[in-house]
């Protein structure tokens, strides 16, 4: 018993020995692009070209050649370009690669960015660290303290009488 | 100023690629056919029932495989172009005509004249799916040994053919 079966590609009817290679079909025509629609597979494609090349995987497969043979045509005559999957090679490293790389770089930029903004007091040098002591001696605990100290230093220029909250010019 | 310096060099960097790639042509596929030889066919020869050509036919001497239809508009176009270089500049050209019906040929070539040496018929596109045509016309650079040498997607201007033809056709003479 001869099951027939028929699936529609776009256009013309083809009828397939099994299910098995009615899928097989399908899965390839998925795979390959469409030269004349660049956008679209030969699945969906309503191009001449596409159904000549329908036609041509159609034929192959009814000659037992297998998916990388096709693909091998394909490719011989149409370039990489005719593959949805590009193959690996060096002119397609960049391609596959490029972009867990920038996400690396960038990745690591952020990385230095954050830790750079965190650094510890322990960071500061002996010389920094006695400056900033320095400093802390030096500076009175209040506002009207420190306004004070710094017209006394003012002061110790002048012989005028002393500015306090209250005789302001 | 060190803290645009990275920046800005990304920035430039992207700038150049980008350019770069909006100058190209998505629609330009290059063939893998370059330094490969011509496929075996055998096919007839319009005008000549009797004759059929084969890739050994070009063998002897450096030619252009035009590919044309009669229902192509842009064949239209570059046909004066083909027309000049049989006549002034002594260029072989042969014809494939693509998936066409060889009476449509003969009244499109009587119309707007005959460069070809020969043409081949390939009502099929059988040849036409061997070389990678994609679209009409386009246009290969055949050398002495049947070597295919460059291919011109779309139809021939001036620049292709003072830049890139006719020097290759030099070249291999």
């Amino acid at each position: 018993m001869i099951f027939a079966l028929t699936v529609f590609a776009a256009d013309t009817p083809f009828e397939f020995e099994s299910p098995a290679q009615q899928a097989q079909y399908q899965r390839l025509l998925e795979e390959l692009r469409c030269l004349v629609c660049q956008n679209q597979s030969l699945a969906d494609s309503h191009a001449d070209l596409a159904q000549d090349l329908r036609d041509e995987v159609y034929s192959m497969l009814g000659e037992g050649k297998t998916n990388d043979e096709i693909r091998e045509f394909m490719v011989a005559r149409y370039g990489d370009f005719v593959l949805y999957k590009p193959p690996i090679k060096s002119s397609t490293t960049l391609l596959w690669f490029g972009p867990f790389i920038l996400i690396f770089l960038a990745g690591f930029a952020v990385w230095r960015a954050v830790t750079r903004q965190k650094k510890a007091p322990q960071d500061l040098t002996e010389q920094e660290r006695e400056f900033v002591e320095k400093l802390r001696n030096e500076t009175p605990t209040s506002k009207e303290d420190s306004l004070q100290a710094k017209l006394r230093a003012n002061d110790s220029n002048r012989d005028a009488p002393p500015i306090k909250p209250g005789n302001e010019p | 100023m060190n803290r645009y310096l990275i920046p800005a060099v990304i920035f430039i960097g992207l700038v150049a690629i980008l350019g770069v790639g909006l100058n190209l042509d998505p629609r330009h596929v290059p063939s893998p056919l370059i330094g490969k030889p011509l496929p075996s066919f055998s096919l007839a020869s319009l005008y000549e029932p009797d004759r059929s050509i084969s890739e050994t036919t070009f063998l002897g001497k450096p030619r252009l495989l035009n590919v044309w239809a009669s229902w192509c508009s842009a064949c239209v176009v570059e046909h004066p172009l083909l027309i000049a270089l049989a006549q002034q500049k002594n260029v072989e050209i042969f014809g494939l005509n693509y998936k066409d019906e060889p009476r449509k040929a003969e009244a499109w070539l009587k119309k707007h004249n005959n460069p070809y040496k020969s043409i081949i018929v390939d009502p099929e596109g059988d040849l036409g799916l061997d070389l990678g045509v994609y679209g009409v016309p386009e246009t290969f650079v055949i050398d002495k040994l049947g070597i295919i040498r460059y291919k011109q997607v779309g139809p021939l201007d001036n620049q292709a053919i003072e830049e890139i033809i006719l020097p290759l056709l030099d070249e291999l003479s």
